[in-house]
């Protein structure tokens, strides 16, 4: 059972491999002492260090280097956008209590969200999506016209986690900006993916985060105009611009560089080359089980969705019983739902895109990323069938159990 | 053997797993999820199910070096071990659902699935002793730690779930178990032993209850009749309880009264003297059998509520039911809990007592419920 040469690793999206430059930089970097926010030679080594980083990112992101504010990761930025535009915007002006964003968003995003409609009054507007996933940019621009006055931010990821659906940000953007609005977008999943040009998008915040990039994990950024100002979450040293205090971690700072470097340099490539693997890991997914289901959007490019993932229904299965048989042979994937407490929950993207829950809990999420093979994807592929066919057995057991009827017919 | 360890967090089921592997099986960790919410389940030291019981299983499977997940069973739980307690209670039945868990949970929803999943069975940290028998049949007897011996809440497995069990800890004392975990560097070696129900948080059963079924009120009346005081719930009391009955006045020979009798409909609760408690016949439902389906009268012990005392008596076995004749007389036996059949150590099946017989005292009449003539 435990005989597998290698890990078939197929999660890129929860993270992915360093890049090797990254590791290179971060070494070297992690030998050096000097806090960069000291005066002396080792501190302004430090800074400087963290500067050209900034700069790096800002260039390969299509940003200003001010506009780079470092911070822990996708989280922290995402949680520094929405609850510090919401609270700085209030402020501001009190009728300013509405915040508009999707039924799809990330935890990381939501759970502020909802965090700031438990605790701080306010009241939230969610856009419905799509079977594909995709935002019903109709709803969202009633939701934002019905009272523009008192829209504090509005939010939107870029693609998917899950599904890896593109979701139409140019569109937001422009419904936004009609009534001075900003916008963020949760853009972790599609860096190194997609093109991403934040000058360009319009945008006025952008999440990314190393690790899904080739970089370490514990450092990303909130890219965020200039001009806005949203309440800190950290308070401190004021070190970047005062958004965000900490001692810079410089070692990451520069591995993060790297990596933005790296990915987006090569995002082209990669993305030809996974997109291929992705076209033989479905093509493969149907002929061995054929009444699996490809979720989201089937049209490739970056309008549509991100090259890297598969989003398979298995009608009848348990998605954790066809990870653990697939995690026996070394080959690993997601169940692309949230674990609460360590309790599976069905995914409320899924739910969003209106799938029951039978559907939700018999989903696997497949992710392809830097150091992927054609081997990885046969791998699974010849491992499928047999999965397939105990989880099915499984879940069939289950589902007679005691008259409880749970799986899909 | 390819074998599922149910591991809940605690010391046992740790050493149970530790022990598998020793054995040579290959072993994967599975912990139970057994409440939708659990945060609403009891945390920290005081019994299973919680947050941080699952983080507790898991450091031990890392121990051990033994792939490790978390199987969703909420909805089975809620089904037939929740809901089965409420009914229960509001049929004025007193359950037990560990017992229930292993019937319909562990060693069925669990052990179904992971023989699906292609394994050969369950591992579980219950203190009882499996045997080969020279028929092939696998029997069950009481664990070597009489005090910790758990076979009465295993006495509803079958002859084919014990065929697919391992109970690595039924020849070793509790103290044995606790000094292993501490020499396997187990972190869970001096968490305290879990007792009372998962899944009421605060040990709290009545109130519990009251939560779930709302007030109901009833009386609490003496043998005559006579009404001693209003209470909010009939679930609130089992037979045989003495504490927390509040009536005020003692009775007029000043003995302590007891809970002899419930009925659900009315919620009428009968207190009495202790030995209107004392049970001489009872009969019991939905037997279960550990090998071969006895016929005729069987010899044997019976234990009648976990952690009781064993009583001998005849029983007679029925068609889905069984009549007992004790020996010698229990008290404060509750319809609803088991009655577990023992051949010496050895297991032979359980039912669920469904009614008692008082004892005939002298100078009292017999009343109550009594089991029907053969």
């Amino acid at each position: 059972m435990n005989d597998f040469r290698h890990t078939v690793y197929l999660d890129h999206a929860a993270t992915t491999p360093m890049v090797p430059e990254a590791i290179a930089v971060m070494t070297e970097e992690l030998a050096r002492t000097g806090n960069a926010s000291s005066l002396h030679g080792s501190g302004r080594t430090a800074r400087r260090t963290v500067e050209e980083a900034r700069e790096l990112i800002a260039e390969r992101l299509g940003g200003r280097p001010s506009e780079v504010v470092f911070c822990s990761g996708g989280t922290e930025a995402n949680n520094l956008a929405i609850k510090g535009l919401f609270w700085a915007r209030r402020e501001s002006d009190p009728r300013r209590d509405r915040i508009v964003f999707s039924a799809v968003e990330h935890h990381a995003l939501l759970d502020p969200v909802t965090w700031l409609a438990t605790h701080e009054g306010a009241r939230v507007d969610t856009t419905p999506v799509n079977r594909e996933g995709r935002i019903v940019v109709d709803a969202l621009r009633a939701a934002v016209e019905s009272d523009p006055d008192s829209v504090a931010a509005v939010t939107t990821m870029w693609a998917n986690n899950e599904m890896g659906t593109v979701q139409p940000i140019a569109d937001v953007v422009a419904i936004a900006r009609e009534h001075g609005i900003p916008v963020h977008s949760d853009a972790v999943q599609a860096a190194g993916y997609l093109p991403l040009d934040f000058g360009a998008s319009g945008l006025d915040a952008m999440t990314v985060t190393a690790h899904k990039l080739g970089g370490p994990v514990g450092i990303g950024a909130l890219v965020i105009a200039r001009e806005l100002q949203p309440t800190p979450l950290l308070h401190g040293g004021g070190q970047e611009r005062d958004l965000r205090s900490g001692t810079i971690g410089v070692p990451l700072i520069a591995a993060f560089a790297k990596a933005v470097e790296v990915s987006v340099d090569r995002q082209a490539e990669t993305a030809g080359r996974i997109e291929a693997l992705r076209a033989r890991m479905v093509e493969g997914i149907r002929r061995v089980v054929p009444d699996a289901i490809v979720n989201g959007d089937p049209e490739p490019g970056p309008e549509h969705r991100l090259p890297n993932i598969v989003h398979v229904t298995f009608p009848g299965c348990e998605g954790d019983a066809m990870l653990m048989l697939l995690d026996a042979q070394g080959i690993e994937c997601s169940t692309g739902s949230a674990c609460d407490a360590g309790v599976p929950q069905p995914s409320h993207v899924l739910l969003a895109m209106g799938y029951d829950d039978a559907a939700a809990r018999g989903s696997l999420r497949f992710s392809l990323g830097h150091t992927s093979t054609e081997a990885d994807v046969d791998a699974l592929i010849a491992a499928l069938p047999a999965v397939h066919e105990r989880a099915l057995a499984a879940t069939q057991v289950r589902s007679t159990f005691g008259g409880t009827v749970r799986s899909a017919s | 053997m390819r074998v599922i360890a149910a591991m809940s967090g605690g010391v046992d089921s740790a050493v149970a797993a530790a022990r598998a592997v020793d054995a040579g099986h290959d072993v994967t960790g599975v912990h139970l999820a057994l409440s939708r919410n659990p945060k609403s389940y009891r945390s920290g030291a005081r019994g299973c199910c919680s947050i941080e019981d699952a983080g507790d299983a898991r450091r031990a499977a890392d121990v051990l070096g033994i792939p490790f997940y978390i199987w969703d069973m909420s909805d089975e739980f809620a089904d037939e071990v929740v809901d089965d307690f409420v009914a229960e209670y509001t049929a004025g039945r007193t359950p037990n659902p560990c017992l229930r868990c292993n019937e319909k949970i562990k060693f069925a929803a669990v052990l179904d699935r992971a023989l699906a999943l292609g394994f050969d069975g369950v591992v579980t940290g219950h203190y009882a002793q499996l045997r080969r028998a020279e028929d092939d049949t696998v029997e069950m007897h009481r664990a070597v730690d009489h005090g910790k011996d758990q076979s009465y809440v295993l006495g509803v497995l079958t002859q084919d779930q014990l065929a697919h069990s391992l109970f690595p800890l039924g020849d070793s004392d509790k103290t044995d178990v606790r000094a292993e975990a501490e020499r396997r560097g187990l972190q869970v070696a001096h968490k305290p032993d879990s007792h009372d129900i998962c899944f009421v948080a605060d040990g709290d059963n009545a109130g519990w209850l009251r939560e779930k079924l709302g007030p109901k009120p009833g009386t609490i009346v003496d043998e005559e009749g006579a009404t001693l005081r209003e209470h909010d719930g009939a679930y609130a009391f089992t037979i045989g309880q003495r504490r927390g009955l509040h009536l005020g006045v003692p009775a007029d020979d000043g003995k302590p009264r007891f809970v002899l009798d419930i009925e659900p409909t009315s919620g009428t609760v009968t207190v009495g003297p202790r030995e209107h408690l004392r049970v001489d016949a009872l009969a019991g439902v939905k037997p279960l059998w550990a090998g071969r389906v006895p016929n005729g009268r069987l010899d044997c012990t019976v234990q009648l509520r976990a952690h009781g005392d064993e009583h001998a008596g005849f029983v007679d076995v029925g068609d889905g039911e069984i009549h007992v004749e004790l020996r010698d007389p229990a008290y404060g036996i509750a319809p609803g809990q088991a009655c577990v059949i023992y051949d010496g150590t050895r297991v032979v099946g359980s039912a669920t007592i469904a009614e008692t017989r008082r004892a005939a005292v002298p100078s009292t009449a017999a009343r109550g419920p009594a089991p029907p003539p053969e």
